[in-house]
Parts: C-alpha cells; sequence; structure tokens
C-alpha cells in the first residue's frame, strides 16, 4: 500500500507528515520502556525482516498482488512504540533507496502503514489476549487475527485521506469498496504471514516476544523454605 | 535455541528473501494500485524524486541480470536496515547497571519502572533464558 506522490495534495500530504512526526518523536519516549540490551538487536532484526518479507509481493487473483505490512508482527514482536520506529526506518529506506512510495507521500506512508497497523494490531492482539486461555500458544493465532484486521483499516484511513485530500474527484464510493475488497484479501496472506512468523518466534525464544511477556512472567522465582539466600 | 543462532537465523532469513526470493515474487500492481487504476486516479500518481537514485524500484542500476540486480538491492538493503535500524534501538534502549535478584525485594511499592526492571532480571535468571 505505498502510496506514491501525486494521489494525495499537499496540505493533506503535510498533515500527515505532522502526524507522522509526532509519532515519531512519542514513540522515540515510548520505546526507551520496550528496549534494553537484550531486546535491541531483536527490534533491529524485526524492522530489516519486514523489508525483506515486504519485498515479496503474493498473487491475490486478478492481476494483483499484496506484500506484508508487518505493522501487527512487529508491534507483537517488539512492543507498539518500537514497531512504529521499526516500520517508519522501513519505510524512510523504501523511499530514499528504492523509489517505494513517494518522498512527500512519506508522512502518509508512516501514517498508514506505520502507526495505523501497529495501533490497530497492538490493540486487537491485546483485547484478544486478554479473552483468549493464557497460554504461549494463544499468541500467534492472536497476532495473525489482528494481523488481518489492520490492513482492511489501513485502506479505509487511506480512502479516508484520498476523500479529504484526493488530487483528482472520482466515485469515492467505488474506492471504498475496491480499497476494502482487495485489502481484506490481502489481510489474509498478512495474517497468514504473521501468525507462522511470531508461531516460530514463540518457539524459538518466547522471551523474546514482546506480546507473550505476561504469559512468561507468571511463572516466578520464588525463595523454597529452608533455602538460605 | 542462542541469541546468536536466534539472529543468525532471523538475518539469513532475510537474506534469503530480499536477495533470492525476491525474484520470483509477483510482479502485479499491489491492492492500492489495482484500485487507483480501476477507479481512475493511477494517472495522479507521480515520480519519486528518487526514482533515478542507484537502487531506484529495487534494481542495481548497470546490472543487466535482473536476477543479480534485484537480489543485490535487497540484500544491500538488508544491511542498510540492519546497521539504521539496530544501531537507532542501540541508541534509544535503556542504559542501565544490571539489577540483581537479591535487589528484588526492596523494588516492591516502588516506581513501575523498577518493577519492571526487577521483572528482567528475573527473566534472565530463568534456566534456558
Amino acid at each position: 500500500m505505498h502510496v506514491p506522490d501525486g494521489f494525495l495534495d499537499a496540505p493533506t500530504s503535510v498533515a500527515t507528515g505532522v502526524v507522522a512526526a509526532a509519532a515519531v518523536a512519542l514513540s522515540l519516549r515510548g520505546a526507551r520502556r520496550e528496549l534494553d540490551d537484550r531486546t535491541a538487536p531483536m527490534a533491529g532484526l524485526v524492522a530489516t525482516f519486514v523489508f525483506a518479507a515486504q519485498m515479496i509481493n503474493f498473487p491475490v487473483g486478478a492481476g494483483t498482488s499484496g506484500h506484508l505490512m508487518g505493522g501487527a508482527l512487529a508491534a507483537v514482536l517488539v512492543g507498539p512504540w518500537t514497531a512504529v520506529l521499526c516500520l517508519s526506518v522501513v519505510l524512510v529506506v523504501q523511499a530514499l533507496l528504492m523509489a517505494d512510495g513517494g518522498i512527500t507521500a512519506l508522512g502518509t506512508n508512516i501514517t498508514l502503514i506505520g502507526i495505523v497497523t501497529v495501533t490497530v494490531g497492538w490493540v486487537v492482539f491485546v483485547c484478544l489476549r486478554r479473552v483468549l486461555p493464557k497460554r504461549l500458544t494463544m499468541v500467534a493465532p492472536a497476532a495473525a487475527v489482528a494481523a488481518l484486521v489492520s490492513v482492511p483499516v489501513a485502506a479505509l484511513v487511506f480512502t479516508a485521506l484520498f476523500a479529504v485530500g484526493g488530487n483528482v474527484s472520482v466515485d469515492l464510493g467505488a474506492v471504498l469498496t475496491a480499497m476494502l475488497t482487495w485489502h481484506t484479501v490481502i489481510g489474509i496472506g498478512e495474517a497468514v504471514v504473521t501468525g507462522l512468523v511470531v508461531a516460530s518466534v514463540v518457539a524459538a525464544r518466547p522471551d523474546l516476544v514482546h506480546g507473550a511477556r505476561p504469559l512468561l512472567v507468571e511463572r516466578e522465582l520464588e525463595l523454597r523454605p529452608g533455602v538460605t539466600p | 535455541m542462542s541469541s546468536r543462532r536466534f539472529f543468525a537465523v532471523a538475518l539469513v532469513v532475510s537474506l534469503v528473501l530480499a536477495g533470492v526470493a525476491s525474484y520470483y515474487a509477483s510482479s502485479h500492481p499491489d491492492g492500492l494500485e489495482h484500485v487507483a487504476e480501476q477507479t481512475g486516479f493511477l494517472h495522479t500518481a507521480e515520480d519519486s524524486a528518487t526514482a533515478d537514485s542507484p537502487l531506484a524500484g529495487y534494481q542495481t542500476s548497470g546490472v543487466d541480470d535482473s536476477r543479480v540486480s534485484g537480489g543485490l538491492a535487497g540484500v544491500i538493503g538488508v544491511v542498510v536496515m540492519l546497521l539504521l535500524s539496530t544501531g537507532l534501538f542501540w541508541l534509544v534502549r535503556r542504559r542501565e547497571p544490571h539489577v540483581d535478584v537479591a535487589d528484588g525485594d526492596r523494588e516492591n511499592g516502588e516506581n513501575a519502572e523498577n518493577a519492571e526492571n526487577s521483572e528482567n532480571a528475573q527473566r534472565s535468571h530463568r534456566p534456558g533464558a
């Protein structure tokens, strides 16, 4: 869903640029709570993996393709604040180095692919974690559902931005329907990839999965009677 | 799985995705591009200011073989991503002295950040962590 330059007018691009800058600034503060000596390298790898995975477009029928956005995936693996930074680095590198996504549209892309998918993905994940059984095996399915929801919501937000600041007037109902339809299908791909990746990391190193922490902490260390510390 | 091994596997997977598998990725327009074409606003797209850069469009300029050209761009991208993002997160991370498990008791009732530290300390003492 990388928005090229030209789709949205200047005021809308400036507005999303301000939103993106504010979100990155907040995330730089918030990420301090999520990152330590152990999780900082993990966050770097997650950003790198999302970049690589975004190169893999999968067909979704009728001459269309989609690729992982990775917001929900990154949020579950490294926490929501860090995830916004991960996606922002990915989008900056893509725009500057690969000409993937416009330069004036960078704020729009950080808003859609960074902020929206991370926020929606994390909120859905946390809600599911609350209602599902408190087991590690529930983390990957919850992440997959979060990923599934995050993609059409990003499509919805794009449509709203386009309604406000589209550079050409077209049938907005048609845009909305088409965006939601295609991105629901792409969301299924997002869910499959997210579920598989999270399941793999949970199997290998559950302690490195931010979203699994509350499930691990319950096993606390205790001092047994008769043992002198 | 040791951290070193875990990170090595993740890095190799990223390199293979970007360097090799990307060649086989679908070249159809993505969802947004398809919708833009279908509903009539694709023509408003403009070339990015970086459209002439050496790696634009995930192709390395000057390399004719498209498999090598794309693979090389992907690998360069992965290396840049790893350096840039790990560097950023290393700068942003909390820097605090290691907290001993023995400190856990006196942290009860203190602020949330200290509680989290004691949590981290306990976790790092779990067998296999």
